[in-house]
């Protein structure tokens, strides 16, 4: 039987009515502007955009606003949107060599072509809370240096030339790239599925996880070939015209991630590789996914699987931080009937622990009597 | 004859490209200096929808999905029964419809020129100035190596 309870209405709506107060504060401070969230705090909506999977900088703003600065909350909120949406269709794939790229260095080669390019790092910064910047004073222009435009090919196809490191992940010609908004996750799965979950993944969960690798859980030696940040073209093709319409271009971050590798039954001995590209500018996401590709990839480099990093179905089944938090804050909903019958089952078993240890109290009571 | 038809193709893509990067009040502005007519016939949308953004394992090995972005589109046609399309990423609606007449127009000998000279070429120079300002601020953050020489030899 079922007995449905109802109840609450009132409250729900005084409670969205209270939250709707508390959001916009204080009355005689100045409201938030979508613009000033989008411009002032551009990495908060970078994250946002990436792991809500939805590249739309005014729309991020929006659910950061909404959720009060509440990210996974602001994520959710891009991720229901998205799903009112009609699709248009699969892009063509960006090309990152084309980049127009805003950083991009590299650890692993000091003198590469295009050079070290540090662009809007906090890198190097002593990381000191600013008073001026709490004053609100003025901010100098960058500096400009008016130099020559110089290509920057990826890092990869420069140590590819010695043949010391693998190419570019392939997968077998007639493979349609997998799409985990459309398909339910399967395992074992293919690495254009898996990164496109990591791709969306908790960047936390993600961290945690790349900085497990580097102490030794899944050890693989990482080394940052490159890291890029800047924006690429978008192109999809499109029945109406005879050639792909461009679309406009985004921000994206890219990571090659280079592994030293002593080889094993599957592999000779050689540079392996993981791969980050990420919505947006966020280094840390890139590398933390990256770090986690390379794991991943346990299975086909012939390595053995001893750690969470390298288990494919404990780490893309945990990633995805909607997911997380839709089932971890469900435990806060009314769980009445399925506590009373807890409750119900717990005082039984109790009664009967009781009994029993009476039981045994009676029988040595007994005993020692006897005796 | 092919050739021919290629460069068209060029030269309108690279129209709907400036377009697609364009803010739509530049647009708008740009278009009531120029004199274009605006009268058109909607034919689809403006709709807005969602676009899979594709990239590459390792940067250049087999395609994977990466996330979605908005993207915007319209089909007009003009009095003249020549049709136009616009696609661009975001979700501006005034946007996406005056692309599309843009583009409609341009396929129109008699208002091509006026197209590039009046629209085209003004927006297509403030992205590419934009374009030089933020590479030239990025370079200045290039590192210089030097070589410190310590000791005798």
């Amino acid at each position: 039987m079922y007995v449905a309870v109802k109840g609450g209405e009132a409250a729900i709506a005084n409670a969205h009515r209270l939250l709707a107060d508390r959001r916009r504060g204080d009355r005689s401070v100045p409201a938030l502007r979508l613009d000033q969230i989008v411009e002032q705090l551009a990495l908060g909506v970078d994250r946002v955009m990436s792991e809500g999977s939805l590249y739309d900088r005014e729309l991020a703003a929006l659910a950061v606003v909404q959720a009060r600065g509440d990210m996974i909350e602001a994520i959710f909120l891009v991720r229901a949107y998205r799903t009112t949406l009609p699709r248009f269709g699969y892009t063509n794939p960006v090309d990152t060599g084309a980049m127009q790229v805003e950083r991009r260095v590299s650890a692993t080669y000091k003198d590469l072509p295009g050079g070290q390019v540090l662009g809007p790092t906090f890198d190097y910064t002593h990381r000191l809370l600013d008073p001026e910047l709490a004053a609100g004073a003025g901010v100098e222009t960058p500096a400009q240096r008016p130099v020559e435009a110089e290509a920057m090919p990826r890092v990869s196809a420069i140590l590819a030339r010695e043949g010391l490191i693998e190419a570019d992940g392939d997968m077998p010609l007639d493979h349609v790239p997998g799409d985990i908004t459309r398909e339910p996750l399967q395992f074992p799965m293919a690495r254009d599925i898996r990164l496109q979950a990591l791709s969306r993944g908790d960047e936390g969960f993600l961290l945690a996880l790349g900085y497990s690798t580097q102490r030794g859980y899944a050890r693989n030696h990482p080394f940052v070939g490159e890291i890029r940040i800047g924006e690429v073209e978008l192109e999809l093709d499109v029945p109406e015209l005879p050639f792909a319409v461009p679309l406009g271009s985004i921000r994206v971050t890219e990571c090659q991630m280079v592994n030293q590798f002593k080889g094993s039954a599957k592999a000779p001995p050689q540079f392996t590789r993981g791969y980050g590209l990420v919505f947006g500018q966020s280094e840390r996401k890139v590398m933390a996914m990256a770090l986690c590709d390379r794991a991943l990839r346990a299975g086909e480099l012939g390595e053995d699987v001893v750690a969470a990093a390298q288990d494919e179905e404990f780490v893309i089944s945990h990633s995805d931080n909607v997911q997380a938090t839709g089932f971890v804050e469900h435990l806060k909903l009314p769980h009445y009937v399925d506590f009373q019958a807890e409750l119900g089952l717990v005082r039984r078993m109790r009664a009967e622990y009781e009994a029993r240890e009476n039981e045994d109290k009676a029988a040595e009571e007994k005993r020692e009597a006897a005796e | 004859m092919r050739g021919q038809e290629a460069r068209e193709q060029a030269g309108r893509k690279a129209l709907m490209a400036t377009l697609a990067h364009a803010a739509a009040d530049e647009i708008a502005s740009l278009w009531n200096e120029s004199g274009l007519p605006s009268e058109a016939e909607i034919l689809r949308g403006p709709e807005t929808g969602l676009v899979t953004v594709r990239g590459r394992i390792g940067g250049g090995g087999a395609p994977f999905n990466v996330g979605e972005a908005t993207v915007t589109r319209a089909t007009v046609r003009l009095p003249s029964g020549r049709v136009g399309h616009s696609y661009a990423l975001g979700r501006d609606k005034d946007k996406a419809k005056l692309a599309a007449i843009a583009d409609a127009l341009w396929q129109d000998p008699a208002h091509r020129e006026t197209v590039e000279s009046k629209l085209i070429a003004p927006l297509r120079a403030a992205l590419d100035a934009a374009r030089e300002t933020r590479r030239v601020e990025t370079a200045a953050t290039k590192v210089d190596f030097f070589t410190m020489v310590r000791g005798e030899d």
